[in-house]
């Protein structure tokens, strides 16, 4: 097989996996699209807020410490005790060997009343509990409750009051609804770089790479946490069908999607299935967020990334959850394609625009994108 | 008391129908005009010029083009950054190529050509609609910004991938330095301060005219507008051609006479269409005054950030600039909740009061 096929091939395969970030992105959009008629342009930013939530969350970063130090003069970064820190370890040692000998020795004796004893073991266990590790699923489960917490504050704040704007109206707000979280999330957090490790797999899949080598004499090279994060995927958009097909909330999702009048007359709440969309939105954020943070990091170019979302939604129509899965693997494909064959003999970076372009062309020829509703006007 | 229109009859149609038919408005007008031209340019150095009275101007030539398209035609564009960037690189061309020309027409030229090129972008418009266009717009950002830094030409060959801009003359017979390092702040205000003037002029007149009564219709409803006979495909580009010449003419100005050098990537990206977007929702959609209020806004509050943050509260400047993103953000969402028409409403609003004023009827 000629070297150029071989090549095509696993650029291709790589361009599916991204594909497949892309998609995630774009669900979320489709989610609150489709339950409330807002473009969510905040769905990127989103995405940033969750996973440097994560972060900090597992790190055990202060919220705000950098406007807490400038205010008042403090140096706080962390809780608990820097595990990195000189005797940190020896300390922990001998305050969990106290946290145990002590209580049993005043116990055996009876020479410390039982306040005392309660009192001792608050401290020596208090300090060993104040070492800061958190484990990756209970920081998700933290950073999933925040979502919620953000969806019910964007819903009681902003949105309420924005009910049958225009469409364009709403667009607006979710761009300031963007800068404004994104201003939060670095207020909180800071604006550096940090890394993100849930646990997932990371590094070049060696079962793919021997596999291929010995049947086409050359190794493809693919990343295990692409294909986590294609799995992980699948089996988020199938629980959110089956959550919008077969549960009483996902029945009134679509309800409100497809009549916000019938839906209010038949006694569903718009408010409580638009907190429910926004939380299933910042819940998709989250997933992307941890495959992008962990794949590149957590920084600002996470939003930019999100805001490719938007020509893979206009390609599979803004409606769609399918098109949104089909959309994001042909810009995915076509861009890495692109940049690989074209790319090097204009000057490279195409991907940076090769998607909008690819929708622009697109829509030209079937505005309602793929899978989208056929848009009907009237006067 | 302060804002009176008794008295003020009309007799003539054209009276009637000028732009400020209330005398006080009217002498307001001609005041404002007349501190601009004749004493600020006496009063001013280079720290009034270079942090709020030239970008202030040049922004707001951006948002009138803007609010042309947005506000007056209801087409959301995302792509007023890279528009601003074919202005830009389009007088670069004409300064390096012709060192004879003078300002003016290189800036009226830059104009046409971006009118050109948003013509071209525009073209989708006739079958994208709402944040479908808003999205392809935002093609036109990516690539041509994404253009002017790949293909050497446009930047001349030179190493560090830059333009800048060397020094040229008001008009061919006024041998006044406007652009490169010898230009004064004086010259640099007033030669801005004319492109305003002029252009605001023609943007006020267009969009109360025939061409500005048909963006309208199309901005209220499309197919209505097309029953009764609007041409949208005249409508619609013709608001992108204007829209896209004011653009031009401001990102050509951006980079000539207020910053004199320009990475491409960095002074016209994303950023800085939603800058000019940002302006336009908050000082008021469809509305000419508005795009003055709002670009006014915008340039001023980061400076008033940094006095209040930093040299008052001794907060550093990277979370002065955080504060200035939820500040933002925060008042985008309010305007849009509690006065969609933005500081134009606000203004109108306290006019209304002040009519009456000191009787509440």
């Amino acid at each position: 097989m000629p070297d150029q096929l071989i090549f095509a091939m696993e650029v291709t395969a790589n361009g599916l996996l991204n594909g497949v970030m892309y998609a995630l992105v774009a669900l979320g959009f489709v989610l609150i699209f489709k339950a409330s008629g807002i473009f969510n342009y905040a769905q990127g930013v989103m995405a940033l807020f969750a996973a440097m939530t994560l972060v900090g969350i597992q790190e055990g970063r202060v919220p705000f410490a950098h406007l807490i130090n400038a205010i008042f003069g403090t140096h706080v970064h962390h809780f608990g005790f820097d595990p990195n820190a000189a005797l940190f370890w020896p300390f922990a040692i001998v305050s969990f060997l106290a946290a145990l000998v002590i209580p049993i020795t005043a116990l055996l004796t009876k020479r410390v009343s039982i306040l005392g004893f309660l009192g001792l073991e608050a401290i020596t266990g208090g300090l060993f509990l104040f070492v800061w590790l958190v484990p990756a699923a209970p920081a998700i489960l933290l950073t999933v409750l925040i979502m919620i917490a953000f969806a019910y504050l964007v819903q009681r704040f902003v949105f309420k009051h924005l009910v049958g704007q225009e469409p364009i109206i709403l667009f607006m707000a979710t761009i300031g609804l963007a800068y404004f979280l994104e201003g939060v999330s670095d207020l909180m957090w800071g604006s550096e770089i940090r890394n993100l490790d849930v646990g997932l797999p990371q590094g070049v899949n060696d079962w793919i790479d021997v596999t291929t080598f010995e049947a086409l004499g050359y190794g493809l090279f693919i990343d295990n946490l692409d294909i986590a994060a294609a799995i992980i995927a699948a089996i988020l958009v199938m629980s959110l069908i089956a959550y919008s097909q077969y549960t009483k909330n996902g029945r009134a999702m679509r309800a409100v999607a497809d009549d916000h009048q019938a839906a209010l007359s038949v006694g569903i709440s718009l408010n409580y299935v638009w907190i429910l969309v926004w939380s299933l939105a910042g819940i998709v954020a989250l997933v992307a967020g941890v495959m992008w943070g962990s794949k590149s990091g957590v920084q600002f170019s996470l939003s930019l990334i999100a805001l490719k979302a938007l020509p893979v939604l206009m390609l599979g129509g803004f409606t769609s959850i399918p098109g949104a899965i089909v959309g994001g693997l042909i810009i995915g494909v076509g861009e890495a394609l692109f940049e690989f064959a074209i790319g090097p003999m204009i000057g490279g970076a195409t991907e940076n625009w090769f998607a909008y372009v690819l929708a622009l062309v697109f829509l030209v020829f079937r505005p309602q994108g793929l899978f989208g509703e056929k848009i009907i006007e009237r006067v | 008391m302060f804002y009176r229109e008794a008295g003020d009859f009309s007799t003539t149609y054209s009276e009637d129908n000028q732009t400020f038919p209330i005398k006080f408005d009217r002498y307001r007008y001609y005041l404002v005009l007349l501190v601009g031209a004749v004493v600020v340019p006496f009063l001013i150095n280079d720290y009034w010029a270079n942090s709020l009275l030239i970008p202030f101007l040049i922004y707001a030539i951006a948002a009138i083009g803007l609010n042309i398209l947005t506000g007056y035609c209801g087409q959301v564009s995302l792509g007023t950054g890279g528009f601003m960037a074919v202005g830009a690189y389009t007088s670069y061309k004409l300064m390096t190529a012709f060192p004879g020309l003078d300002m003016i027409s290189i800036t009226l030229l830059s104009g046409v050509m971006t009118a050109m090129v948003g013509v071209a972008f525009g073209l989708p418009s006739l079958r994208i609609k709402g944040f479908y266009l808003a999205v392809a717009t935002l093609a036109a950002q990516f690539f041509l910004v994404w253009m002017f830094n790949k293909v050497p030409w446009f930047f001349n060959y030179s190493a560090s991938g830059q333009i800048s801009a060397p020094e040229r003359d008001f008009f061919y017979f006024i041998n006044l330095p406007v652009t490169g390092p010898n230009a004064e702040a004086w010259a640099k205000y007033l030669f801005c301060f004319l492109f305003v003037f002029v252009l605001s002029w023609v943007a006020r007149n267009l969009t109360r005219g025939s061409v500005g009564r048909q963006w309208m219709a199309i901005r209220d409803m499309d197919i209505a507008a097309e029953i009764i006979g609007v041409n949208p495909l005249k409508a619609k580009l013709t608001a992108f051609a204007v829209s896209s010449f004011y653009v031009g003419i401001s990102g050509a100005l951006l980079f000539t006479v207020y910053l004199g050098a320009v990475e491409v990537g960095e002074v016209y990206g994303i950023t800085k269409s939603f800058l000019v977007l940002f302006m336009i929702i908050i000082g008021g959609l469809g509305s000419i005054f508005g795009s003055f209020a709002g670009a006014a806004f915008m340039v001023l509050l980061p400076v008033a950030l940094k006095l209040l943050l930093v040299d008052t509260m001794g907060l550093d400047t990277a979370l002065s600039t955080h504060f200035q993103f939820v500040i933002v953000g925060a008042l985008i969402m309010f305007f849009l909740i509690v006065e969609p028409h933005g500081l134009a409403r606000l203004w109108a609003l306290a006019k209304e009061k002040l009519r009456l004023w000191p009787f509440p009827h």
